[in-house]
């Protein structure tokens, strides 16, 4: 038994390039119980993150009591992490589920019966619709629902209520990543498989703290670092995280500098003639533009900006450079910082470059949040048309017109679908009426929470919020809905890579819960939404038809879902995309050949000027004749619109720990995560801590121009001028909304700002100060075992797991492959 | 030659252009996009007009005795509100479109004159204020239904 509190990773199995990883499987029971006490084993997938482990669910007496990884699943080999193994069931199996639906009377939330609640939304959206059309209705989703969820939310918005107003968290998670493929190759699609870990000679992490945000990955590439051949790891963080640890080069930079080191890196390649110039020449567009983007930024250049030494600039470069085989990962840290999409384009353009794509351990990850977020993409829940279509394209559009029965212009395409930031400034306006929210928490998790929390408490707006609990922004609402959670119903999911997953319904859900799927379906029936053959819009009442009408969307499209069922996602791993009559086994990686769906008949964007996010307009994307060719898109670095000044002299920079998912609604309902992690804090450098008189565990206030957080200080390992608050801590344990008198929500500080092109919001840049408030009870309550351990051992006791030990058996079975030819070949 | 009075109107545009977009920006604070972009283009445009120097310098800058229905009118007050925006954004949409017509105009000069210094500058910056331009069509695009239909 391993205590997976302390060791978040658990035992090493090492294995070298091109071996397969060693099967490890993870197995957590509830207290006192045995294998012998479970009923059944459920297949599933972990919806904590965005790798989806493949994992079973442990059912006795009707209930949820554990979990297990699944042996032969491509992804995780077995292996679960602390989220998965810990609150993947108690996070749902729990007494503060919502088990009734709940309407505002008189100003208070009070229990009511569906009839009701569901009548009191349908009497209002009518009435908007009736007396002043579609747009005064949003919907702001998520990235934890299942793909048939999504698919209904998509045509009930679209076809049904036709607004373009509809998005998803996803816009905070993983806007960037769809974008920047976009932009690079034409449409959304990860070129990528997690396989290439197993085959690279180098992996550089991009703002990636892969340690703590997706663990299972990561002990992917540990395993291959306690091999014989280790691959080099080249890390981009601004905190001294456990991959930064392990990094052959850590480019700490400063928050809201990465364009210019990808800039330099960039140069670098052109300086060294590490140029694939067949490969530029064939499959490529825009080299001399990008050349001439990136000419200032010579490794001084970049050091001076960034805050690194110009020799690390060089290192980085030259491994890029010179290994055969590179994966790239990137995430939040580009993600989230202004500059984004321009960023993250840069690191395909070090592969376009390079040639270092479509083979093995060459390969691009660009990363997603939540696990779901792939669906919310795919299907159209985050504002884009279903399947990758092009909303600028009418022939798409009437591909959709014809699927869905209805006329074409019932599809809202004349402007660009509107992204979560400006769903609610509409709502702060007056402009959008009725605010449907599901399975997400915008109260915590928006930037400028202040706001946020205003603009959902205003009188007019009409807000219903379909959630597992009452959260902060449930208590908002005017109608809250009950939901049912994972392992409480059926539905698929897919991964970062691709790998599609079922998720088969173990349990009843609690009281009168329903599926957020039979919720949208009944909302579409009460409504009476027909097509044009006056037919109900949506013929389907299950998930497993939801599935088989989405494998008609996605059929011809780049993820093309044909040749999966729920029959082929049983019993075996799960099954990466696209899997149509060419790939019946599915596909380890895209664009083997080089050819890339820039097509303009075909492409799922004309894409965009990265400084601006200004549309290129069909016909100039015409007249570059793309035809199968990747864009090498460039922008100039330009600083971030909020730097430190005399007032506020710190930069501000959020994120995540390894214990915690999102709002922590259901981590933080798991008692072995909850005490890992139990409470908000601060991280600072030692030398802005002793300049401030600021010891660890020290009450310090934050503030910003937008608000204040007071939090315990952690003396830590944060470079120099720059402080790091997780994001994760509101006050639904408080049973308020807001803050009150201990503000703690990292976003309380953040700035209403987001990229030009995936209009993902800035959460890692603000300037905030920082005082101190007065002596706290001890050290500050962040884990030691992550980015967050104090920078003196001896100060702070060692975290360690309650109840935390979990199974390990390593071996159990053959190590499965990716079921292609493909893989290793 | 005509060509230093054109340089002239060209330097005041941009000028012209820079103002207003920062006017737009102050005016239109709540819309976060509109503001910083704005800032971001009025920079752009102060760059135009530094790379220009050289160029006056070389040709003069000279003054346009015609009745000037030429001159690019700065842009002094913003309008409030959704539809305000947007026709605040078709003003500035005009302007860009001024700015690059007269770019338009000073390059097929320099062509004639195969003044490589000078077409460089041109090249990036015409292209430049194109996509200014497509920034702010981009923008109204997305703004006008909102505005026009149901804005409070
Ligand atoms: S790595 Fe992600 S998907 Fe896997 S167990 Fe952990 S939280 Fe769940």
């Amino acid at each position: 038994m391993v205590d997976r509190i302390a060791n978040i990773w658990g035992n090493r199995t090492p294995f070298e390039r091109e071996g397969l990883w060693p099967v490890r499987v993870d197995q957590k029971l509830a207290d006192g119980l045995t294998d012998a006490d479970v009923d059944r084993w459920v297949q599933s997938a972990c919806v904590l993150c965005s790798n989806g482990c493949g994992c079973d669910i442990a059912v006795k007496d009707g209930r949820m009591v554990g979990v297990r990884g699944r042996a032969a699943d491509i992804v995780n080999h077995g292996r679960l992490g602390p989220k998965g193994l810990f609150a993947s069931w108690q996070g749902v199996d729990n007494r503060d589920r919502l088990t009734r639906p709940l309407i505002r009377v008189d100003g208070e939330l009070v229990e009511t019966d569906w009839d009701t609640a569901m009548t009191r939304i349908v009497e209002r959206s009518r009435a908007l619709l009736d007396e002043r059309g579609p747009l005064t209705h949003g919907f702001y989703t998520s990235g934890q629902l299942f793909l048939e969820e999504y698919y209904a939310l998509g045509i009930v918005g679209k076809a049904g209520v036709g607004t373009p107003h509809m998005d998803g968290n996803t816009r905070l998670c993983t806007a960037t990543a769809a974008a920047a493929m976009k932009e690079s190759f034409g449409s959304d699609g990860q070129p990528g498989s997690y396989v290439d870990i197993d085959e690279c000679d180098a992996i550089f992490l991009f703002g990636h703290n892969m340690a703590e945000t997706q663990t299972v990955l990561w002990m992917r590439v540990l395993d291959r670092i306690a091999g014989p051949d280790r691959p080099l790891v080249v890390c981009v963080d601004p905190r001294e995280t456990e991959v930064a640890r392990h990094a052959d080069v850590h480019l700490a930079v400063r928050p809201g500098t990465n364009l210019a080191l990808m800039n330099g890196l960039v140069r670098e390649l052109f300086e060294h003639g590490w140029i694939d110039e067949e490969y530029v020449r064939e499959h490529t567009l825009g080299v001399d533009e990008l050349k001439a983007t990136v000419e200032q930024w010579t490794p001084e250049a970049v050091a001076e900006v960034c805050g690194i030494d110009p020799n690390d600039v060089r290192r980085a470069a030259r491994i890029f450079g010179t290994s055969e085989r590179v994966l790239s990962t990137v995430l939040q840290g580009f993600y989230q910082s202004h500059q984004a999409t321009a960023s993250a384009c840069q690191v395909n353009n070090l592969h376009l470059l390079t040639g270092k794509l479509g083979r093995r351990g060459a390969g691009i990850l660009q990363m997603n949040g939540q696990p779901t977020a792939q669906n919310t993409r795919e299907c159209g829940a985050d504002g884009d048309l279903p399947g990758f279509r092009n909303w600028e394209n009418q022939d798409h559009v009437a591909e959709l017109a014809r699927l869905w029965k209805v006329h074409v212009d019932q599809i809202p395409h004349w402007a660009p679908p509107t992204h979560a930031m400006q769903i609610f400034r509409y709502a702060e306006q007056g402009s959008i009426e009725l605010l449907w929210i599901s399975a997400t928490n915008p109260a915590v998790s928006m930037p400028q929470s202040p706001r946020i929390r205003r603009i959902l408490a205003k009188e007019e707006l009409f807000v219903v919020v379909q959630d597992l609990y009452l959260t902060e922004t449930a208590r908002l609402a005017d109608v809250v809905l009950p939901a049912a959670g994972w392992g409480e119903k059926q539905g698929t999911y897919t991964n970062v890579n691709r790998t599609v997953h079922l998720s088969d319904k173990a349990i009843e859900p609690p009281g009168e819960a329903r599926s957020d799927l039979d919720i949208f379906l009944d909302y579409a029936r009460r409504m009476d939404f027909r097509n044009d053959e006056g037919q109900p819009l949506i013929d389907w009442s299950g998930p497993e038809d939801g599935f088989r009408a989405w494998q008609e969307c996605s059929r011809g499209r780049p993820c093309d879902y044909t040749g999966l069922s729920y029959e082929r996602l049983r019993g075996g791993s799960g099954i990466p995309w696209p899997c149509n009559d060419e790939h019946p086994d599915g596909t380890v990686r895209l664009y083997r050949d080089g050819q890339f769906p820039t097509e303009p008949d075909y492409c799922e964007s004309y894409g965009h000027d990265l400084l601006t996010g200004a549309s290129v307009p069909p016909q100039e994307y015409r007249a570059m004749r793309p035809d199968g060719r990747a864009f090498l898109k460039a922008a100039e670095h330009v600083p971030p619109h909020e730097e430190p000044s005399d007032d506020y002299p710190l930069r501000y920079t959020t994120g995540r720990t390894a214990y915690h998912f999102h709002t922590r609604t259901k981590t933080g309902r798991a008692r072995q995560l909850n005490a890992a992690a139990p409470s908000a804090w601060l991280e600072m450098s030692t030398a802005d801590a002793e300049r401030l008189g600021i010891r660890e565990g020290d009450v310090v206030s934050v503030r910003s121009p937008r608000g204040e957080i007071v939090v315990p200080a952690r003396v830590g390992n944060v470079i120099e001028g720059t402080v790091f608050a997780p994001f994760h801590y509101g006050y639904w344990e408080r049973d308020a909304v807001g803050p009150g008198e201990e503000p703690t929500a990292a976003n309380e500080l953040t700035l209403t700002e987001w990229d030009p092109v995936s209009k993902q919001p800035v959460f890692k840049i603000a300037a905030v100060r920082v005082q101190r408030v007065r002596d706290g009870n001890g050290p500050a309550p962040a884990p030691t075992t992550t980015a967050s351990r104090p920078a003196d051992a001896d100060a702070v006791a060692p975290t360690r797991g309650v109840d935390a030990e979990v199974l390990e058996l390593v071996g159990a079975a053959e190590p499965p492959r990716v079921a292609t030819k493909e893989e290793h070949g | 030659m005509m060509l230093p009075v054109y340089l002239g109107l060209l330097d005041g545009a941009e000028a012209a252009l820079a103002a207003s977009f920062r006017r737009i920006a102050e005016g239109h604070g709540d819309e976060p996009d509109v503001f910083h972009i704005c800032h971001t283009l009025a920079k752009q445009c102060d760059a135009h007009r530094e790379r220009f120097v050289s160029v006056i310098e070389r040709y003069g800058r000279g003054e346009d005795d015609a009745p000037d229905r030429l001159h690019a009118e700065e842009i002094t007050e913003t309008r409030s509100g959704a539809v305000g925006l947007l026709r605040d954004l078709q003003d500035l949409y005009v302007l860009t479109k001024m700015v690059d017509a007269t770019w338009v105009v000073v390059k097929q000069a320099a062509l004639g004159l195969r003044d490589e210094e000078l077409l460089v500058i041109v090249d990036e910056c015409e292209r430049q204020t194109n996509l200014q331009g497509e920034w702010i069509m981009t923008r109204i695009k997305q703004a006008a239904p909102q505005a026009l239909l149901v804005a409070r």
